[in-house]
């Protein structure tokens, strides 16, 4: 690991003027991504600034009914088990759950699940020399490379690598809006356009500035959204990466379907919205074929790799599972 | 940079640099090497300490992060020669082979049943998944675990 400075922010505005004066200053929230990448090589931080003490930790309702206020360093155990996470937005509950261990989301927070790295393995190890995200003009290593887990939508020839949270594919679902701060001041970006696809730029994960600190996640008010389910495909039963993930959200009326809100996971740079299987849904009765037909426009797009082609009929099927099970709920 | 931290009830005042997990001023600087470093990664669990009485990846966190927190490592379960219950159960059930992860295992079940995660085998095994044993001895594990329990560890 490179020598760095650490300095303990005492309020966000101090925290948001070191990043955004130190252009090698990293924030440390949970660590259990950053302090990894600095022990591979992958990031190194000339100065962090450690904003663990700042009061951003709240899990409470917004008012006027306007949903839910996820502070940035709420811990993903913290807010899994949250009764205003698990009583109105289950998949979100069960997405968080889904993802690393609960040692790691004891430490792990929500604005640092947000900005989560790729586990490309081209990625995250620099003896492989190939790694546009990494070393911008490198190539991939992933293209023509041992690419079983990386993705089938939306990505380009210059990098096709998964954004691995469990997480951001539940906020994506749920039309999470995330609440940074800034040198200049506050914004509200939709998580539509938080996270990037990766273009001729995967160097850039997300929209969030140089000098931006994430400090809430906001929730909006979705009464359907006790009717969804987290579907996560992976290789052993726990403690693993999506192969591939469902978020869905259904709003149901008489067995016809009013809305879905669908996420993908594993499969592209960013959480994948999947706009073309909920438009298929849209006044559709809720029943397998339904459900099939939903899943096959939005894959109709996909492309496989030497070693990942699998996904697409998988995603497919988890579509259907996911919807199914979340028909069924009570 | 100093660091002051409670570890297992005493209070202990360090000089580290910057880059010192808590792992490694557990294990080179305060000789307790009852915690492993197994993956160095958080993939393995062989680090695992309670924090403030949370289950953590020590070999994730920086020593600095912890100023002031109080830390409970494998050593300081046990009240004087009497075992923690739940060390008690591991060596009732032969709940490892090698001994390698064990500390971790215990912390993290320590945690788990403290938690309320310890419910039934299949909770167990899924809210002690960041706990590998590559000597598989999971089933005992899962057995120590259950006793631990009902013995209202």
């Amino acid at each position: 690991m490179n020598p760095f400075s650490y300095t303990r922010a005492v309020d966000p505005q101090q925290a948001t003027s070191v990043i955004g004066s130190n252009a090698s200053a990293k924030i440390l929230a949970g660590g259990t991504n950053l302090i990894d990448l600095m022990k591979m090589g992958v990031e190194r931080p000339t100065q962090l600034v450690d904003i663990n003490r700042l009061p951003l930790t709240q899990i409470e309702e917004l008012p006027n009914g306007g949903g839910v206020r996820i502070g940035g360093l709420a811990r993903n155990s913290d807010v899994a088990e949250h009764p205003l996470i698990v009583q109105r937005y289950p998949v979100l509950s069960q997405a968080l759950l889904a993802g690393a261990s609960p040692q790691l989301r004891n430490l792990a927070t929500t604005g640092g699940n947000l900005l989560q790295r790729t586990r490309c393995y081209y990625f995250y190890d620099p003896a492989f020399p190939q790694c546009n995200k990494r070393q911008p003009g490198s190539g991939c290593g992933a293209l023509n490379g041992f690419n079983r887990i990386h993705a089938i939508l939306g990505q380009s020839e210059q990098c096709i690598a998964t954004n691995p949270s469990d997480m951001n594919v539940a906020l994506a679902a749920l039309d999470a809006v995330v609440q940074v701060q800034g040198a200049k001041g506050a914004r509200s970006i939709p998580i539509g356009d938080f996270h990037r696809l990766p273009g001729d730029t995967p160097n850039i994960d997300t929209n969030l500035q140089a000098d931006e600190l994430i400090t809430a996640v906001d929730l909006p008010a979705i009464p359907f959204a006790t009717r969804s389910h987290y579907l996560k495909i992976r290789d052993r039963a726990s403690y693993a990466f999506a192969l591939v993930s469902v978020a869905a959200v259904l709003d149901l009326q008489n067995g016809k379907i009013n809305g879905a809100r669908i996420a993908l996971g594993g499969v592209a740079h960013k959480p994948w919205r999947a706009q073309k299987a909920e438009a298929a849904l849209q006044g559709q009765t809720a029943d397998e074929k339904t459900f099939r037909a939903a899943a096959e426009a939005e894959l109709a797009a996909a492309k496989g790799y030497k070693h990942n082609s699998f996904k697409i009929e998988l995603a497919k099927r988890a579509i259907v599972r996911a919807l199914s099970t979340a028909a069924a709920m009570a | 940079m100093p660091v002051r931290l409670k570890i297992n009830g005493k209070d202990i005042s360090a000089d580290v640099d910057t880059r010192t997990t808590l792992l490694d001023l557990l294990r080179e600087r305060l000789q307790l090497t009852g915690s492993k470093k197994g993956c160095d990664h958080g993939q393995c669990g062989a680090c695992t300490v309670l924090v403030n009485g949370r289950r953590i990846n020590s070999c994730l966190s920086l020593a600095v992060v912890h100023d002031g927190e109080e830390i409970t490592t494998i050593e300081g379960l046990a009240n004087g020669e009497q075992l923690h219950p739940m060390q008690a159960a591991f060596v009732e059930h032969d709940g490892f082979q090698c001994g390698y992860c064990t500390p971790g295992q215990i912390c993290s079940a320590v945690a788990c049943v403290k938690e309320g995660h310890a419910k039934s085998d299949d909770e167990i095994r899924e809210w002690m998944s960041g706990n590998l044993c590559r000597c598989g001895a999971y089933p005992n594990i899962v057995d120590a675990i259950k006793d631990a329990v009902a013995k209202n560890a």
